[in-house]
């Protein structure tokens, strides 16, 4: 008997869930923010979508007979004009109805749980493809340190990845718990201080993704931006090829060279081929092949670059980088030697 | 069955009459020094109202920043100690307090008892839990001042370590955070204690525990519940006040302490915390959806064996505010599982009220509506906790505004929703003047607006990636004009509030004398006068069923021919 009720109820909840989850997914799926887990251009966050529409599907089967019953309930046993004043027939209970209200949705659960289930051992335990693609994202208050070690390639906020290839993270944190999230790529994924996590994806579309940190790490948690860049394996490779150089270096900016490393500047960062170490800000070795400044939150042309140099705190209030107190000649000068680093 | 003694009707006042008139001090310290469960009641309730206009305003001010793209309305810090004060003051300030004094008021009188087991430790939680809060709103004075808001908290009320260690929060917001709540912690273990041995040990004769109300057997649960889970939060918080001044490095990451275990340590309190909340409003709906439906609860027993079922299973779920910390998969898999359990306790208690209505003759008074828009609005809340239940999916929806969207629907669709149907429902007893109807249908149309304005669009920007906490955000993702909807439904549902304030006021002042049975129910509360005297009842009451009311009033067919 089971079987049959749960076969009638299971075609009822789907048709009905599905008049829910298809308009649904189907209009998300329409809204090209870069950020939409409804336009999944990589493995995991396919299976997930799929994931998500089945339990779309069941409950939003679910509300419709339950919300349903509710409104008809509500409707038609309101008290009426003519009411005579008497009580309803008191009910107590019934011993069959209940079983069957509990052991229905005891069945609905088991289903969700192993579908549910096989998803997470498909991703967390995927096995890893022989070629593929690691890189190390480290989270800072409030930047992402991106390392590619095979390549000796390190950059920030920005990562370059190849299309149709396995790409292994390994998150890091500097200081305090980020959220490592790029919706159309993969779910997201904690960068905890003292404990080493992985994630991964496939991307099968050339394209940027956006995403940013989803675990609140302070003030400017929401200035913690990062873009993915997927790219065709040509595209990669050159773009790897030029981040693995040493920074330009350019006779007509040795001014503003001299600035930067005779300053608290290099302290912070590091520049490829000069004496600018410092790890506690980004690598700028290639700052100009960037497309944004101060993790996403303005575009890199000049002229922002320079007032972010004089006054970071205006545009990301709280950031760590302080103003460096140049002058204006001082200013062109560092911009003019920044903007050469492509 | 004939020893039934309940002075229903000509409801038995001695109350000898007072001699002369108060002055203004000797009321004040009536209040003071009270140890009345029910002035402490109405103490808990005033104060939690009170903060929730503090909270409210805040979160206006959290909504007016996030209406439009690129805002700068207030300082990303001044942001960050408003998002962080809202849901503390929410969650400790406004939801236990509330609740707490509607058991405080409600169960002694439910069971036929003259005060609470403990008088004494009533009034001592209560004047802690005060403290505890006035404390944590000093931080917006105290200190030095910085951005103009002092030093009040600014790290989220989950406070994840290592952010709230010294090397990154070097003034004292996570102090005033852990101290104020470990203080407020204790009142409320005092009222946990004290609401056990009261439903225990203070019932009436003839009322057995399968014959206690539904809302006083919740209350039991929802004690045992706090005892269990405020403990782990005081004990992380002086973990914390350890690594902050005693050179201690539980949760100092940089000195090889762990940030996983300070997850640990608050989502086993955290998680059992929402079910703190939303079983006492539960409790709410089973008292108030019979009354009005004219009709007995169905099914008595299974209601509190899911109340328990709930209770138990809340205690084994906290990890799945965590999978994105990187667990296993087995502990992943054994979190979802459970986690997923909990609906089945949740939708028998669903069905349960539906075949309560089912047949009824409901009568929509305002307690009423806030109750059915409670049962539509926890049938989804349900629904959507089941979407982030699915791990994988919750990959992606995690520390989303859908969650904050789900999460509001728990706290607001249902608890705030329940609460506000318990103050119609029993404002007529503790002030003997009914409430304005007409005002309070106004305040239930618009609190109901502006709760789907605000919370129902809220999921969208959460699926289109928009993450919590966030200050402000970029006008390139298409959140913009979602979040000015919610923005507008706030200020509806701030409208809403100040009508159902001008309501008590004016309610108070010249409302309808209630009588002591105003809404025709079937507990040992309507059987005293309104307002019940200092002594609750004047003959120990005895009862032969759970609605001792109903057999008074339907001697020809009594509740105890079917128990």
């Amino acid at each position: 008997m089971f079987t049959g009720i749960s076969k009638v109820l299971r075609r009822l909840l789907f048709t009905a869930g599905m008049t829910i989850a298809l308009p649904v997914s189907a209009w998300a799926a329409g809204v090209q923010p870069g950020t939409n887990m409804f336009a999944p251009a990589s493995k995991p966050a396919r299976e997930i979508e799929s994931l998500a529409i089945f339990i779309l599907a069941i409950t939003g089967g679910i509300f419709v007979v339950v919300g349903g019953a509710l409104l008809y309930a509500v409707i038609k046993y309101r008290r009426r004009k003519n009411d005579d004043g008497s009580e309803p027939t008191q009910i107590f209970g019934s011993l069959q109805i209940e079983m069957a209200w509990t052991i229905i949705p005891i069945m609905i659960v088991v289903v969700m749980f192993l579908t549910s289930a096989r998803l997470i051992f498909a991703i967390q335990d995927a096995p890893k493809p022989k070629e593929s693609l690691a890189i190390t994202v480290v989270g800072h208050q409030f930047w992402w340190e991106v390392r590619y070690p095979k390549y000796g390639v390190v950059t920030a906020n920005e990562i370059h990845v190849p299309v149709d290839e396995a790409t292994y993270f390994k998150l890091l944190s500097a200081d305090v718990v980020h959220s490592f999230w790029i919706p159309e790529l993969a779910g997201k994924t904690d960068c905890i201080p003292n404990h080493v996590n992985t994630t991964w994806i496939l991307p099968t579309r050339v394209g940027l993704y956006k995403g940013q940190c989803s675990q609140f790490c302070g003030t400017e948690h929401a200035m913690m931006l990062l873009r993915v860049y997927v790219q065709t394996p040509a595209q990669f490779k050159a773009w790897i090829k030029n981040q693995q150089k040493p920074a330009v270096e350019d006779p007509a900016v040795a001014a503003g060279r001299e600035v930067f490393m005779h300053n608290a500047c290099m302290d912070c960062h590091t520049i490829r081929g000069t004496v600018a170490t410092g790890r506690f800000g980004p690598d700028l070795t290639h700052l100009a092949s960037r497309d944004t400044l101060g993790s996403g939150s303005l575009s890199n042309t000049p002229a922002n670059l320079r007032a972010w140099i004089k006054d970071p705190d205006h545009f990301k209030p709280g950031v760590l980088m302080p103003a460096m107190q140049l002058n204006n000649k001082q200013l062109d000068e560092v911009t003019a030697y920044l903007c050469s680093l492509r | 069955m004939a020893d039934q003694t309940l002075p229903i009707g000509g409801a038995l006042d001695i109350t000898p009459q007072k001699a002369t008139k108060q002055s203004f001090f000797e009321w004040l310290s009536e209040w003071f020094i009270t140890v009345d469960h029910k002035k402490l009641g109405i103490l808990y309730i005033s104060y939690a109202l009170v903060f929730m206009l503090v909270a409210g305003v805040e979160a206006l001010m959290i909504r007016v920043q996030l209406a439009v793209p690129n805002n700068d309305f207030v300082s990303p810090q001044l942001y960050d100690r408003l998002f962080t004060m809202h849901g503390t003051t929410m969650v400790f300030l406004v939801g236990m307090p509330i609740l707490f004094g509607f058991a405080n008021y409600i169960v002694p009188l439910q069971i036929g008892a003259r005060d609470m087991a403990y008088p004494r430790l009533n009034a001592f939680s209560f004047w802690l839990t005060a403290f505890g809060g006035l404390l944590l709103y000093y931080s917006f004075i105290g200190g030095f001042g910085l951005y103009g808001v002092g030093t009040a908290p600014d790290m989220g009320w989950f406070a994840y370590a290592p952010l709230t260690e010294k090397a990154f929060s070097p003034g004292h917001a996570p102090d005033y955070w852990a101290i104020a709540l470990i203080i407020s912690g204790w009142g409320t273990l005092g009222t946990a204690i004290n609401i056990i041995a009261t439903t225990i040990s203070m019932r009436c004769k003839g009322m057995t525990l399968m014959r206690m109300p539904l809302f006083s057997w919740l209350m039991l649960v929802v004690s045992g519940l706090t005892l269990v889970t405020i403990t782990p939060l005081t004990a992380a918080q002086i973990m914390l006040m350890i690594d902050r001044y005693l050179g201690g490095h539980f949760f100092d990451t940089q000195a090889g302490g762990s940030a996983v275990m300070w997850m640990h340590f608050f989502w086993i309190f955290g998680h059992p915390e929402v079910y703190v909340l939303v079983l006492p409003a539960f409790g709410i709906a089973s008292e108030i959806i019979p009354v009005f439906s004219r009709k007995g609860i169905f099914g008595y027993a299974a209601m509190v064996a899911a109340s328990v079922g709930i209770g138990f299973v809340s205690l084994g779920v906290w990890a799945h505010h965590m999978f994105t910390v990187g667990m296993s998969t087995p502990t992943t898999t054994f979190f979802v599982l459970s986690t997923m359990l909990v609906g089945i306790p949740t939708g028998i208690k669903i069905f349960n009220w539906l075949a309560t209505i089912w047949g009824g003759k409901i009568v929509f008074a305002t307690p009423m509506l806030f109750c059915l828009a409670f049962l539509f609005q926890f049938l989804i809340a349900g629904l959507t906790g089941i979407m982030l239940s699915a791990a994988p999916w919750d990959w992606q929806l995690h520390n989303s505004y859908f969650v904050v969207a789900h999460f509001h629907y728990v706290l607001v669709g249902a608890i705030v929703f329940n609460i506000f149907a318990a103050i119609y429902y029993w404002f007529p007893k503790a002030t003997g003047k009914m409430l304005s109807e007409t005002l309070g249908k106004w305040h239930f149309w618009l609190f109901l607006i502006g709760f789907h304005l605000t919370f129902d669009f809220m999921h969208i920007p959460g699926i289109l990636g928009m993450p919590r906490h966030i200050y402000t955000y970029m006008p390139d993702r298409g959140w913009g004009i979602w979040n000015f909807i919610e923005t507008i439904g706030a200020f509806v549902q701030a409208i809403a509030v100040l009508v159902f304030l001008y309501n008590v006021v004016i309610s108070l002042m010249k409302g309808k004398e209630a009588g002591n049975d105003p809404w025709d129910a079937w507990t040992l509360e309507w059987a005293t006068p309104s307002p019940p005297p200092a002594y609750n009842f004047a003959t120990d009451p005895v009862v032969n069923s759970r609605r001792p009311l109903w057999d008074l009033k339907h001697p020809e067919d009594p509740d105890w021919k079917y128990e």
